[in-house]
């Protein structure tokens, strides 16, 4: 279970986040989910990659 | 029920365009952006009339990727790379390998254009260096055409990048002239006009477009695609507004459907020769059916998969699209 919004950063419990699951499908995710850091997002042609200093990597 | 108003502005498109190859007056553009919404499909027909006569079937297909992002000291306002705004976009650069890979990725759709894109005011002896290798090293394993967008150029930098082979060089002046202050304030249209001059001067091909929907006017729209028309660029990418987290333009709407497909064709009718490429902003804007009309409406080139820092329709749905309506995408190295 994701502690934070990966679009937004803030805590998933807290608030409306329909916006931001409505932007997943054409974004790749900015926030850490564990830890909201800002992520280093590459994008390329057919993919992504999202680089939390403390979480490590996710892809898509 | 149309108007004589109506039939008037697209009979004299039928004429001055489809038929004559002339493409429409900035007040004739404003005359078709002013169409109601019963003659968006006969518009939509005539511009895709005007680039199967004038440009033909063939689609471009191309593949971006951005090699340096984010932390850009312009304020171009609809812009999440800036590092002037409050955005999620952090910095990030690209490594030569990764670019090589994304060439390949790119080649591997069908694509014939590969264009590596920075978020900079202008290439600094850093990242030209970057760009010499990454085109050394593409050139080395993808046939693909390769084209560039760094910002503005010096005369030097021009000569260099004609040099390394780019056949393309991307420019976008974005908006109309009179508009374009309220959208960029570190830099003026003019400096951007004097880098598409300079490319033009060195042999490149010129790629020059914008974005749409960022709350300029018809009337402005209008005057953008005049002044297109003017530059005479060999591409326009047209992009639609998709407002980024945390950019002064953040919070506006993006456009309604049938207001970016009367552009679509509006600007079609008004450069009737050009390549006019579906870019960045089309999925949430137009949806998943707007990559059918737009390319029965006058567009003839598309940047497949994902964009800079978003992400895009999968790249076989699109090229699957394009095998559905009989549309062959252009050779590499062929001219539309």
């Amino acid at each position: 279970m994701d502690t934070f919004c990966d679009q937004c950063g803030s805590l998933v419990e807290l608030g409306d986040h329909a916006r931001c699951a409505l932007r997943r499908g054409l974004e790749p995710p900015r926030f850490c989910a564990h830890c909201a850091r800002r992520m280093v997002v590459q994008v390329t042609p057919t993919g992504w990659t999202a680089r939390c200093s403390r979480h490590g990597e996710r892809c898509g | 029920m149309a108007d004589s108003r109506t039939v008037t502005i697209l009979d004299m498109a039928r004429s001055q365009v489809l038929e004559s190859g002339h493409g429409l007056t900035q007040d004739q553009v404003l005359d078709v952006l002013a169409l109601p919404d019963d003659e968006l499909d006969p518009l939509l027909e005539l511009a895709h009339e005007v680039r199967m006569r004038w440009c033909g079937p063939e689609v471009e297909v191309e593949g971006i990727i951005s090699l340096k992002t984010g932390g850009c000291p312009e304020d171009c306002h609809f812009c999440a790379q800036s590092g002037l705004f409050d955005s999620p976009v952090r910095s990030a650069w690209l490594d030569i390998p990764m670019l090589v890979e994304a060439a390949k990725q790119t080649a591997k759709t069908g694509a014939t254009e590969f264009c590596i894109v920075a978020a900079v005011r202008g290439p600094n002896a850093r990242l030209m260096a970057q760009v010499a290798a990454g085109i050394a090293a593409i050139r080395d394993e993808v046939d693909i055409n390769i084209a560039c967008s760094l910002g503005m150029l010096t005369p030097a930098q021009v000569d260099e990048l004609a040099a390394m082979g780019v056949h393309r060089y991307n420019h976008n002046l974005e908006t109309a002239r009179s508009y374009f202050p309220q959208v960029v304030t570190t830099h003026t249209w003019e400096e951007r006009w004097e880098t598409l001059r300079l490319v033009r001067d060195a042999g490149m091909e010129v790629c020059c477009g914008g974005i749409v929907g960022m709350g300029e006017t018809p009337a402005q729209r209008a005057e953008f695609a005049a002044q297109l028309a003017e530059l005479g660029p060999d591409e326009v990418p047209l992009n639609f507004f998709n407002p980024r987290p945390g950019t002064p333009f953040g919070d506006l709407e993006t456009l309604p459907v049938a207001d970016a497909l009367r552009i679509v064709a509006a600007f079609r009718l008004a450069l009737p020769r050009t390549i006019l490429r579906f870019a960045g902003g089309r999925e949430i804007t137009l949806g998943d059916l707007g990559a059918r009309q737009g390319l029965l409406g006058g567009v003839n080139a598309v940047i497949v998969g994902n964009y800079l820092t978003t992400l895009g329709r999968p790249a076989e749905a699109d090229i699957d699209l394009l095998g559905e309506l009989h549309m062959p995408i252009k050779a590499l190295n062929a001219t539309l």
